[in-house]
């Protein structure tokens, strides 16, 4: 396993060199010299970040056959598919920084696989019901699109790059899970309820989206990312953000947000609301145990092992040529 | 020389070439829709990320073909596009066997075992047949079809082009690839008669000049796909064998009451309502 030694805290004269750089608000490019704890920050999150994007294609999967109108099949499959593409785009710039380490695409598959890589919260929730996939649409989007504005400054140009056509196609997203959602908010009797049980079973996951406050506990992992500029806000900083712009459309919709203590306060500025339990993240998400996670993963895996005389029929003609 | 109609309202007026327009389109329409629908069972099982971007893009233009289908069924004032694709009685539906067969065993949701050897032939042959039948639709004696069809054939070209890239891929590769497509082939022949068929009204669709004749379709598409065939070394199945019973009369499989109740299940809950 590789060993990151120059790090951060090391005094190599190069690291000095690269925190100024940083400091000064360059970008740093995919051959650009990069202490090594900064090359394997960037490799988890923006794999993770990929693989999250390609699994996240699944729970919203279910309902693209069962969507209900002609419009609405051709609008979740144009999504769906959207959100495979950044994947797609993603884990290029992922394969660019672990060339060097002389890892590959099918190495992100095995983590996967194994565990070590992990997939999005969200993603490991079940979406019972078609207000379900609206919902994803909306908020699950809306709340993707709040981190990634964030990431979009990050001190790594190619991922800055990438992220800033994701979330051009994320307003869009955005604008379908919010026509869904109108629909069945502004719908029968039945609709609306529909509606409202998906914003109850979702709430708690949608909060966990973004990760546990700090409490002004900063982790070393959560220092890197700042000093290298690699994301520039916290946890809870993001989550309020997220409540400043949704907690008033759900209310204007005539839903009700799902917890009975949730306020603004006015003279913080902040809200005040009940946190989900934040240990299901590390004791049953991360562990791949949540309601759906096995389920997605063993769909990505009959995927990949159903089509292994395909990728092998097309390496045969790799060497074929070569 | 066949009277052509360049309006829904000029359709309207002459009862009997309504009706065998109504057919010829609900045809069109539901072939788009089944294998659009089975496309859409793919969506994150292909064999590499690139191919579940390309293959979710030909499904969703497939589906707006049968989107634009179903509208001028509207038009011509058969019901609303949407009670057409999702609530019509299975006996009602005039798609063939071909575009309505299941990927694989097991459910999309929880164990899906598809074939993409399966997936790239019946695609391949579909679309295939595909714009043979947009080409002759082109002449079409109702104008807004043949308009219609011009549109379609635009988009349809790349569909074509991408499953004969797979052909190529694989047929010279490895032998287990080669024997996959082989057998591939052989199921697709299974069902591949019912495109050519078409249904009852057969006669009066040609005669009306709103399409040519189903043995004319076959045999262009026959030899494009011996060609196709031949050049990559893939054996040619010879003639198919003809059909007991047609999914233009409406006779389908199990299979397709699934399908069906799958792609209407939501739609079902309220057709009055909107979503
Ligand atoms: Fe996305
Ligand atoms: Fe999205």
């Amino acid at each position: 396993m590789f060993k990151p030694e120059i790090t951060i805290h090391s005094d190599d004269p190069r690291v000095q060199e690269f925190l100024e750089r940083i400091e000064n608000g360059e970008k740093i490019e995919v051959d650009d010299w990069m202490p090594d704890d900064y090359r394997l920050q960037l490799i988890k999150l923006i794999a993770m970040h990929g693989i999250s994007e390609i699994m996240g294609a699944f729970p919203e999967k279910e309902w693209v056959p069962k969507a209900p109108t002609l419009k609405r099949k051709l609008s979740l499959m144009a999504k769906v598919q959207d959100e495979v593409g950044h994947g797609q785009l993603l884990i290029r710039v992922a394969e660019d920084l672990m060339h060097p380490l002389g890892k590959t695409r099918e190495d992100l598959i095995e983590d996967l696989f194994s565990g070590r890589l992990k997939f999005h919260n969200v993603f490991h929730m079940p979406a019972p019901s078609w207000a379900d996939a609206a919902l994803i649409g909306w908020l699950v989007d809306g709340a993707a699109i709040v981190t990634q504005k964030m990431l979009a400054h990050t001190s790594y140009a190619p991922y800055a790059r990438a992220l800033k056509r994701i979330i051009l196609e994320e307003r869009f997203h955005a604008y379908h899970g919010e026509d869904m959602v109108i629909a069945l908010g502004d719908g029968t009797e039945q609709q609306r309820e529909m509606m409202q049980d998906a914003l109850n079973r979702w709430w708690p996951a949608l909060l966990m989206f973004f990760g546990p406050p700090e409490n002004g506990e900063i982790k070393s992992n959560q220092e890197i990312n700042i000093r290298y500029k690699i994301r520039s806000k916290t946890n809870e900083e993001l989550r309020q953000e997220f409540l400043d712009k949704y907690v008033p459309q759900i209310r204007a919709l005539g839903l009700e947000v799902p917890d009975d203590n949730i306020y603004y306060d006015e003279t913080k500025k902040q809200w005040v609301y009940t946190h989900p339990d934040y240990t299901y993240l590390r004791d049953v998400i991360a562990k791949n145990q949540g309601p759906r996670s096995q389920n997605r993963l063993n769909l990505r895996k009959i995927g990949f092992d159903n089509n292994e005389w395909v990728r092998e029929a097309l390496l045969h003609n790799q060497k074929a040529i070569s | 020389m066949v009277k052509k109609y360049n309006t829904p309202e000029e359709a309207k007026q002459d009862q009997q070439y309504l009706d065998t327009l109504k057919e010829l389109i609900f045809q069109l329409a539901d072939d788009d829709l089944l294998i659009s629908h089975r496309g859409s069972e793919w969506l994150g099982l292909a064999p590499h990320i690139e191919e579940d971007v390309a293959y979710s893009s030909i499904t969703q233009n497939t589906m707006g073909h049968a989107a634009m289908l179903y509208e001028l069924l509207e038009e011509l004032g058969v019901g609303k596009a949407d009670d057409l694709a999702h609530l019509r009685k299975p006996e009602e539906y005039r798609n063939a066997r071909l575009v309505e067969r299941v990927n694989g065993t097991g459910d999309y949701k929880e164990n899906p075992d598809y074939d993409f050897g399966y997936a790239i032939i019946r695609n391949y042959a579909y679309e295939l047949f595909k714009k043979i039948r947009l080409e002759a639709l082109q002449q079409s004696s109702f104008v807004p079809l043949a308009d219609t069809a011009r549109k379609i054939k635009r988009e349809q070209y790349y569909h074509l082009y991408h499953w004969e890239v797979w052909i190529d891929q694989l047929a010279h590769s490895t032998d287990e690839a080669q024997k996959r497509l082989n057998n591939a082939i052989q199921k697709t022949w299974e069902d591949v008669a019912s495109l050519f068929d078409l249904g009852p009204k057969g006669d009066q669709i040609v005669e009306y000049g709103l399409l040519e004749s189903g043995e004319m379709l076959k045999k262009k598409f026959m030899d494009q796909f011996k060609a196709k065939m031949e050049n990559s070394g893939l054996i040619w199945p010879g003639e198919p064998q003809p059909l007991s019973e047609t999914g233009r009369e409406g006779r389908h499989s199990e299979e397709f009451v699934d399908a069906l109740n799958h792609l209407s299940e939501v739609y079902k809950m309220d057709p009055q309502a909107s979503w």
